[in-house]
């Protein structure tokens, strides 16, 4: 049925319609309206499930990880701050193989306090072992959601569902929300083949010595590298249910571009505007979207990368002393390749700042402009 | 054999908690634990989060226990255990005992938080802090537990800790959460006693129980009990109950307490102790136990 | 929980046999701490009174009732001395192992 609701709404509702059981979540501009809305979802049982209103994100997500063990599908969402609250507790999630779903709104992490878009927070935690999704689109975060809780279950690996602060959380847009029955037959119940029982006694997580801890954490690494292949099937069996297709790098004009503009969450869309806008002109532009940043789509974005006689990596995130983090990761996924087109990295949109279509038409021309990138970042609308 | 005298037991016979595991000789946590764990019987799961007991109970892929352990990151005995217990719940399992189980460290500092907020929401889990006075579990640094006068590492004799312990019991009652006691391992029988009844209670139950480390207090091994008892019958660590926040009920009494002394001299952290030092300390304890005995009615 | 005999310490040999979390699989009977000991209790049943106090207060629980009397296991016992200390009919000597 559609409904117009915002992108943080689009969360409670795939948490709903997957039917998560144990709910624990702390609340945080620009989160809060997703759980106000689970809250009452669970107040009157359109939800049946647990709502502990911890006292921290922190608690909110070792709450999480003992209902996960228990054998119950949890869920949470957070921004900023409380993600990094939570960092410890990110790496206990993956270590500990619990396939909790998360969403975090994208928002700058302080000092000054800033509550706009930017997405250190979530690529702070790249490296924590979690699935991560970039989404442009509320439908998509409802999408996203679902088929987290498929994916990420069948791999025993927690997922994360990013969307932008006020550009998609606060935007209301239109949103095609299932039935209840359809998501059923699309998600069974969550059957863990380890949890925690008091009929069978085990201890999880104990002490572990060099002996045995290296091969967890390889299981870990295998596993997550089955992850794009069962990301596409999942992918695959939602379009069958519902007729929308979400793929891990989304091409928009890319086929015959002689610039591609790669973004992640909403500024891939507004890149668009730029693309259609560069193409009138004659510029053959096009746009990649990365929406799985983890598992890296590494074939997704060398067959892109293939088609483009120049790339462009519009980062709205840095890691400070080295250049914007996808950026280096695409720069690293093509390294060695026998056509690698030239790669240019920009920094945009820190702290919430809009980035235009004006701003992609001037990334676009300064990439055209060089045979080869000068510098391995170039500020937009910096005041300097 | 002269005697055929049927040996009475005081607690039950069966053990939840196996020989072979870490701990060192004379540890008072282990007995805290064996003695819960025959109150509350094998349908228990317990968080537990650093400290001794993540060690004592063995490395993966071993473990001494016969329950269930959700080993937990540090601050998180308290939240783990809420999220454990409503999972459990959720899919299908309403009667398995939830037991946050840590200890000073995870319970009066670090793990405060969570422990404040579980007590608040009046989680269905019972909290048990067993108390060594010290991070022991991370070679006896000091904590917000223990005692005036001690040393630890880093209260070296020179800078001995200057700070009283935390109350945690009047915090805990300041929760106003259904049931909250303190216990000692000396004696077995009132932890038992107290853990049947916490265990048909619902909402969070807090256990304060007194567990001496030889090798943090350096005492003798074999003096564990002995000091365990002795920290009683001084009014050191008096033994009640107070349900709802407000009401006290004093479970031992002392009629003729003994000398703090005798407890202090036993053991090797005190040792730098002046006169005056010990006469504070017996002040206070005093005090602390005539609070107590309003608190109780007596 | 019934004693069973001493098994093996587990140290797996692929990855394949583990399971994907860390989680046991075996008690720590295969870890026989008697070793880590100086003096050993030695229980005179002509003295003891049977009120099961030494049983009660082993932190390794080395100490079993077997016909009404305690039966010390030295597999397992650490020889901290509880049992000796607490003996209210001082039945039970510390004595120094053997080398």
């Amino acid at each position: 049925m559609k409904k117009v609701i915002m992108g943080n709404h689009a969360l409670s509702y795939g948490a709903m319609l997957g039917r998560a059981q144990v709910i624990a979540a702390y609340p945080i501009t620009p989160q809060t309206q997703v759980v106000e809305l689970l809250s009452e979802m669970c107040a009157s049982k359109a939800l049946d499930a647990k709502f502990i209103k911890v006292e921290s994100e922190h608690s909110a997500m070792a709450a999480c990880l003992g209902a996960s063990l228990a054998g119950a599908r949890t869920f949470t969402a957070t921004s900023s701050q409380g993600l990094a609250l939570m960092h410890e507790l990110l790496h206990w999630a993956s270590g500990g193989r619990l396939p909790v779903v998360m969403g975090n709104i994208n928002r700058s992490m302080a000092p000054g306090w800033s509550i706009w878009a930017d997405q250190n927070d979530s690529l702070s935690q790249r490296d924590t072992g979690w699935m991560q999704f970039y989404c442009a689109s509320n439908q998509e975060v409802l999408d996203s959601t679902i088929q987290a809780f498929k994916v990420s279950e069948a791999l025993a690996i927690p997922s994360m569902i990013i969307l932008d602060a006020f550009a998609i959380s606060h935007t209301y847009e239109v949103v095609d929300v299932p039935d209840q029955a359809a998501v059923d037959a699309y998600l069974p119940p969550f059957k863990p083949a380890l949890k925690l029982t008091s009929s069978e006694p085990h201890a999880f997580g104990g002490l572990t010595g060099p002996e045995h801890y290296f091969e967890l954490r390889y299981k870990l690494q295998k596993d997550m590298e089955k992850a794009p292949a069962l990301i596409d099937q999942t992918g695959l069996e939602f379009e069958k249910m519902f007729g929308r297709r979400l793929e891990q790098v989304e091409e928009y004009r890319c086929d015959d571009a002689e610039i591609i503009l790669v973004t992640s969450g909403t500024a891939g869309y507004t890149a668009r505007v730029a693309v259609d806008e560069l193409r009138r002109k004659g510029v053959k532009a096009g746009n990649c979207r990365i929406r799985v940043f983890r598992p890296f789509p590494f074939d997704e974005v060398r067959r892109v990368a293939a088609k483009a006689r120049r790339m462009a990596v519009v980062d709205r995130n840095i890691s400070y002393g080295c250049h914007g983090i996808f950026y280096q990761e695409v720069k690293s996924a093509l390294y060695g390749g026998a056509d690698t087109p030239p790669i240019f990295g920009f920094i945009a949109g820190l702290g919430g700042r809009d980035i235009t279509p004006g701003d992609f038409g001037d990334i676009a021309r300064y990439a055209m402009s060089k045979p080869k990138p000068e510098e391995e970042i170039v500020w937009i609308g910096v005041k300097k | 054999m002269k005697k055929e005298k049927t040996m009475k037991l005081t607690l039950p016979e069966e053990e939840l908690v196996g020989s072979g595991h870490l701990a060192c000789q004379g540890c008072g946590a282990v007995l805290a634990m064996r003695d819960v764990l025959k109150a509350l019987g094998p349908k228990t799961v317990l968080c537990i989060p650093a400290c001794c007991w993540s060690v004592i109970d063995g490395p993966f892929p071993h473990s001494t226990l016969g329950v269930s352990i959700f080993h937990c990151a540090f601050e998180t005995a308290a939240s783990s255990a809420s999220g454990l217990k409503a999972g459990l719940e959720m899919v299908g399992d309403t009667e398995t005992t939830v037991v946050a189980w840590a200890g000073d460290g995870g319970t009066f500092d670090i793990g405060i938080q969570a422990l404040s907020g579980a007590a608040e929401r009046n989680e269905d889990i019972i909290y048990v802090c067993y108390d060594n006075e010290a991070y022991m579990n991370t070679g006896i640094q000091r904590s917000s537990a223990t005692p005036y006068g001690a040393w630890t590492t880093t209260t070296p004799v020179k800078h001995f800790k200057n700070r009283p312990k935390k109350d945690i019991d009047a915090i805990i009652a300041a929760h106003r959460v259904p049931y909250q006691a303190t216990a000692n391992i000396a004696y077995p029988e009132d932890l038992f006693k107290k853990m049947k009844k916490a265990k048909d209670i619902k909402g969070t139950r807090f256990f304060h129980i007194w567990a001496p480390c030889p090798a943090g207090w350096k005492s003798r091994p074999e003096d564990t009990v002995k000091l365990a008892r002795l920290a009683v019958q001084t009014t050191l660590f008096p033994i009640y109950e107070v349900e709802n926040g407000e009401k006290y009920t004093l479970n031992i009494n002392v009629k003729e307490p003994k000398p703090i002394k005798d407890y202090i001299r036993l053991q090797g952290r005190f040792r730098h102790l002046k006169d005056s030092d010990i006469e504070f300390i017996q002040e206070e304890t005093n005090r602390r136990w005539d609070r107590i005995r309003k608190l109780c009615g007596l | 929980m019934k004693k069973q005999k001493p098994t093996e310490k587990i140290i797996f040999q692929s990855e394949k046999e583990m399971p994907m979390m860390p989680m046991s699989v075996g008690s720590m009977l295969f870890n026989k701490t008697g070793a880590w000991r100086n003096i050993k209790p030695v229980v005179d049943n002509s003295n003891c009174i049977q009120c099961g106090i030494c049983w009660k207060f082993c932190p390794d629980m080395s100490i079993t009732i077997e016909n009404e009397f305690p039966v010390v296991d030295y597999v397992y016992c650490k020889g901290c001395g509880i049992c000796a200390e607490e003996c209210p009919s001082k039945c039970i000597a510390m004595v120094e192992e053997e080398k």
